[in-house]
């Protein structure tokens, strides 16, 4: 996973509450068993002018020019919700988005975000808008900067805003961790677990199946 | 506050499960929690179960996952393994293969067992009280009514929950919604729910882990319980969990994984304790008087945008919504405001999903279909939520009732809950649904979907319009 340090970049709006995560990608342009091939279908349903199309939609804000090479989003309350499909967070990464900038997160695409490299900074609904606000005159010469060591949102303008961050959230972003490597070091600790566990709650714990159990 | 200085004093039913399943504590990390029980299916577990062979990883206990065929799998009569979806049987052979060269527990397309995830898993006890259960699937808080620590996932978290048995996670903070009273007749769960979310928001309860309780909560049977803990995430919140009682071990006894005989006994006596203590503190708290509570329906496309059934469509000022949110909801629902929502023709009806498609839910449904039938023009589908649902409605005559009415019946599946399987609604077209989420093209692109119980799915299939059930049972 590409480590998140520092990133200064065009930012776009998508300010409604609830931006779900069938919004974000559509069932229909979820075609393969896979984490790639996604980015086509990102927003569908807004950035195209027919379902199924691929025509770009010139009044979706990702389709027009002031907002090319939008790298951050800045969303709305409870951005996110819905759907607990991963395939939302691929496709935004795969498009090239680093960092949503919202007052609140689903917590299952928080957590999808950070696993794959994307920073979901919560700021209150004004500092949001005051962000939009800044952008909108020229997005292109008024990026935002984004710096995860000093959890700190700064507008072209020169406004600028904390986030909080919970601290393994942080380290996972900053080091571009594999959760998994993170973990497999504290096998021993696993292991004492279960030793403790499968004599105290024995029935949680089955007989692998042998192809049937009826 | 830790979890060491929290075992002093009283604790809660979340705190109880919590502090069981601590692998480790690391300061300045999330918490390693053992995780008891994960469950897949072909849309995101699929995705899950071939990232971790890319890694070369293998499953740290095989025995304790389970995978189903829910999501896209066709639910017509008669079906296979082909979908309406392109692209769709890729899905369900693609788990096939890597679930039984894996060596877990599937149910597949045709198996007897066969249903939907949150339908099938208390059903064959395979959650438990106290035990922690994983799913990459929004909806697996609906488990925390057997008194089980369930939430949904993504597909990286679920590798990790098979590569390791456990889960990195920061320690949630708690909410206890208190439904007090007596429910009047033809109020259920999913009105509660409803109310809920329409009351204190679709981020209202961001994160938590929400302990249901109160006299209406121990008053329903697990059915309900299982719909009210189902929209803990239209809430925002990390799960919903209800304490368990001897309605839930009654429930258990006997199904195929819980245990039995000697371990039975002990399981009992452990998920006894499994209750919040007197005096323990709750990091925020919400009463809702349940007795006071009509029949809900959504008007405009977040779940929070629910209204009693008799209601009309809020002004502005009364749906306490910007207006940006506001006209854009009344736009996508070609709604006006001040409409009353009885006043409202529909052109489908769709009973099903892991909210409410089990026996309960059609049991109450068919009563009100009994001698009737569907209005014309309107298109309405029963999904039973299971195999095993299927076959008890059918023994008892539902099904008769139900296509007697004129509703399709189906083979069990997610269905029109959302269009997965490749099959929608129509463009523009106006459903009453029993399902969870009524945002935009959720169900078919601009179809505009209004979410309720299954009784006012019922009553507006007869009607042809939306409609109060208690009108049509009276």
């Amino acid at each position: 996973m590409e480590p998140f340090r520092k990133l200064t970049a065009v930012a776009a709006p998508i300010l409604r509450a609830n931006v779900d995560t069938d919004a974000i990608i559509p069932s229909r342009e979820m075609k393969s068993v896979s984490k790639s091939g996604l980015a086509d279908g990102l927003f569908a349903g807004w950035r195209y002018t027919q379902i199924g199309g691929r025509e770009p939609n010139p009044h979706f804000v990702l389709n027009q020019p002031a907002y090319r090479g939008t790298r951050i989003l800045l969303g709305g309350e409870n951005f996110g919700c819905g759907s607990s499909r991963e395939h939302a967070v691929w496709a935004l990464a795969e498009y090239g988005i680093r960092a949503i900038i919202a007052p609140s997160f689903s917590p299952i695409f928080f957590n999808n975000c950070v696993r794959n490299g994307i920073l979901p900074a919560r700021l209150p609904e004004g500092a949001v808008q005051s962000i939009a606000e800044d952008v909108a005159h020229d997005p292109q010469s008024r990026p935002v900067s984004v710096d995860l060591e000093s959890q700190a949102v700064v507008a072209h303008g020169g406004a600028c805003w904390r986030f909080e961050l919970d601290s393994e959230a942080k380290q996972m972003l900053l080091e571009g961790l594999d959760a998994v490597d993170l973990t497999l070091r504290q096998r021993e600790a696993i292991e004492r677990f279960l030793s403790r566990d499968t004599a105290e709650r024995p029935w949680i714990y089955l007989e692998p199946t042998a192809g049937g159990d009826r | 506050m830790t979890g060491s200085s929290r075992a002093r004093g009283p604790r809660t039913l979340f705190d109880k499960i919590w502090e069981a399943h601590l692998v480790s504590e690391t300061p300045g990390r999330a918490s390693l929690v053992a995780i008891d029980r994960i469950f897949l299916h072909e849309r995101t577990g699929s995705v899950a179960l071939k990232g971790l062979k890319q890694a070369g990883r293998p499953i740290a206990d095989t025995a304790r996952v389970f995978c189903t065929m829910d999501h896209i799998v066709d639910t017509f009569p008669g079906r296979s393994d082909e979908t309406r979806m392109p692209g769709g049987k890729a899905f369900i052979t693609e788990t096939r293969e890597a679930a039984l060269e894996a060596g877990i527990r599937l149910f597949d397309v045709r198996d007897p067992d066969q249903g939907i995830v949150h339908v099938i898993s208390p059903e064959l006890g395979i959650v438990l009280p106290g035990a922690t259960l994983v799913c990459p699937d929004s909806h697996t808080c609906t488990q925390g009514a057997l008194g089980a620590l369930a939430w949904g996932i993504g597909s990286t978290e679920a590798e990790h929950a098979l590569a390791t048995g456990t889960l990195r996670v920061n320690r949630p903070s708690t909410l206890l919604v208190r439904f007090e009273g007596t429910l009047a007749p033809g109020v259920t769960a999913k009105d509660l729910s409803l109310a809920l979310v329409s009351r204190h928001g679709s981020a209202g309860g961001n994160g938590c882990a929400i302990e249901y309780g109160g006299s209406a909560v121990r008053d329903m049977d697990i059915e309900a319980r299982l719909t009210l803990c189902n929209m803990a995430t239209e809430f925002s919140a990390m799960t919903g969990i209800v304490a368990p009682d001897e309605k839930t071990f009654a429930y258990l006894e006997g199904r195929r994984y819980a245990p039995r005989g000697e371990l039975w006994e002990r399981a009992v006596a452990s998920w006894r304790r499994l209750a919040s203590d007197e005096g323990a503190r709750f990091d925020r708290e919400i009463d809702v008087d349940a007795g006071g509570l009509a029949p809900m329906i959504t008007w405009g496309t977040s779940p929070q945008h629910a209204i009693p059934v008799t209601g009309a469509v809020p002004a502005l000022e009364a749906s306490g919504l910007p207006r940006e949110s506001y006209d854009r909801a009344l736009a996508y629902m070609g709604l006006e405001p001040g409409t009353p929502l009885g006043e409202l023709p529909i052109d489908a009806a769709f009973i099903g999903s892991c909210t409410n498609s089990r026996l309960s839910d059609l049991r109450r449904a068919a009563a009100l279909l009994r001698g009737r039938k569907v209005a014309p023009g309107v298109r309405a589908i029963c999904v039973p939520g299971s195999m095993h649902v299927k076959r008890e409605a059918e023994s008892e005559g539902l099904d008769e009732v139900f296509k007697a009415a004129g509703f399709e019946w189906r083979e069990p599946g997610c269905s029109m809950c959302f269009f997965a399987g490749g099959e929608s609604f129509g463009p523009r077209e106006r459903v009453v649904s029993s399902t969870n989420r009524n945002f935009e093209s959720r169900q078919g692109p601009e179809t505009r979907t209004h979410i309720a119980s299954p009784e006012t799915v019922a009553a507006s299939a007869v009607a042809g319009h939306i409609a109060d059930a208690r009108r049509l049972a009276s």
